[in-house]
């Protein structure tokens, strides 16, 4: 069996499979909790199947963009490890980025399949979910204080973007420069212009999708844009395969 | 039982089970790329693995606290337990949560905003998960066809796909904080190619400096906010 097929197989799938089952256990507590405590309180029962039917459809869609990022990832992490990682507190740009900063720290030239091994794959799967679990530590020991003082009387906010805002957005920028100039340095040093090709489709794609989803309020798309405009991207490469 | 009480109760056994199911799931997400290692008989590299850690916490550990401390407002304490386990916050589950309370007209702070977030959160977090599985299954005979070598380059080149469309997304964002620490991390590369293998370090100076610009220019927003 080579790496991807014992990525792929059936024990791997169990494990992740599990998590997955853990996380959609304490959904349907959370929620059976709430519904209970809701007609409780007295809220009509109308109401919080509003709320509960009009969820479901809105992330329907969306989540079918999750899917798109598992298969985006299958080919170099197979697809049970990319599954829980996008089903379990993940999100597809945070988990492509630190999958390739893993890959690099272990040594291959970065997140492809055919330089895989099985100790790079479970390390890679180590480091995607240590660097993610934060939001979830800090929930843990914060979230009852933190809650508890926003219940308390406040003064009314103060208008304005908060630096926590332009510092998430400069935090991003800062990460995607730093790749954007890699794909540069690539083309330069060694002639290999694919990388800076995909990444040009995919954001010409990208603003694509933006203007149809803005300027002609499609905004469905809005919800695909960022995996159709990386699959896209990535069909590019075959593309350029074929021709040189 | 009147009905605050009732709610204050429901409120603190939130926090009680909230806090179990993080636990449990935080020792699930730790411990199985370890169980992975022992079926795969290829246990995690420590050495490897700090480095690789080092470089992801200085990105997303303020990303993580920055998320806690303006989403835990908006989604009460039940869908905050959910949300921050289930991942998917800015693309899906805030909106989902928004339009769940318009919809049922729920008002911010009262126990009914509290009920609406934490049902929502979970219907959108079982429903994800539910199209997910069913799409995972379906991608099992896909296999055959997805390890096809012509589409090997397609699978190499995820990572530039990605930052292509982020690029669009971010540098659209803060288009005037963009332009210095690009210019200097293509100059850099191009001037010390070798740099090229340790770009998630090299992510630190570039997120510094765009961290520092846009400091300057939040400063200078709001001096001109309060004239």
């Amino acid at each position: 069996m080579n790496v991807l097929q014992q990525i792929n197989s059936w024990p791997i799938y169990l494990i992740c499979g599990l998590i997955i089952l853990f996380v959609l256990i304490m959904s349907a507590f959370f929620m059976i909790r709430a519904w209970r405590a809701g007609l409780a309180i007295g809220i009509d029962g109308a109401k919080l199947r509003r709320a509960v039917v009009s969820s479901i459809s809105f992330t329907l869609i969306p989540s079918i963009s999750i899917l798109l990022g598992v298969i985006a990832l299958s080919g170099s992490l197979g697809v049970p490890l990319p599954w829980v990682r996008l089903s379990v507190i993940g999100a597809l740009h945070y988990e492509t980025s630190v999958a390739d900063i893993a890959a690099r720290a272990i040594g291959l030239s970065g997140l492809n399949g055919a330089e895989m091994t099985l100790s790079a794959f479970t390390t890679i799967a180590l480091v995607m979910s240590a660097g993610i679990i934060w939001g979830m530590v800090l929930t843990v020991f914060f979230n009852k204080r933190y809650t508890n003082r926003l219940s308390s009387p406040k003064k009314k906010s103060e208008g304005g973007k908060g630096f926590g805002d332009v510092a998430m957005v400069a935090m991003f920028i800062g990460l995607v420069a730093a790749y954007v100039g890699s794909y540069v340095g690539t083309f330069t040093s060694t002639g290999n212009f694919v990388p800076l090709v995909v990444l040009v489709v995919s954001a010409l794609s990208m603003a694509l999708f933006t203007y149809l989803s803005e300027k002609k309020n499609i905004t469905w798309l809005e919800n695909f844009s960022v995996a159709a405009s990386m699959l896209i991207g990535m069909a590019a490469s075959i593309a350029v395969g074929a021709i040189i | 039982m009147d009905k605050n009480t009732f709610f204050e109760k429901y409120n603190a056994r939130t926090h009680v089970y909230g806090r179990v199911g993080l636990i449990i799931g935080l020792i699930l997400m730790m411990g199985f790329p370890f169980a992975m290692g022992m079926v795969l008989h290829a246990m995690p590299d420590m050495k490897a693995f700090w480095k690789g850690f080092l470089q992801v916490a200085v990105v997303y550990i303020p990303s993580c606290a920055v998320e806690f401390l303006i989403y835990t407002p908006m989604m009460g304490s039940g869908g905050s337990y959910l949300a921050f386990i289930t991942g998917n916050l800015i693309n899906m589950k805030i909106p989902c949560m928004m339009n769940a309370k318009e919809i049922t007209k729920a008002e911010a702070g009262t126990p009914e905003s509290e009920i609406v977030a934490t049902l929502s959160i979970a219907a959108s977090a079982m429903t994800t998960t539910a199209v997910i599985a069913v799409g995972v299954l379906l991608l099992i005979p896909l296999q055959p066809v997805l390890s096809n070598p012509i589409l090997a380059p397609a699978f190499d080149n995820v990572v530039p796909a990605l930052f292509g469309a982020l690029a669009y997304q971010y540098f659209r964002k803060g288009i005037k904080i963009v332009a210095i620490p690009l210019v200097v991390m293509c100059a850099m590369f191009v001037a010390v190619p070798s740099l090229i293998g340790s770009v998630g370090f090299m992510i630190i100076p570039s997120g510094a400096m765009a961290i520092g610009i846009g400091y300057v220019l939040w400063k200078r927003e709001r001096k001109k906010e309060n004239e």
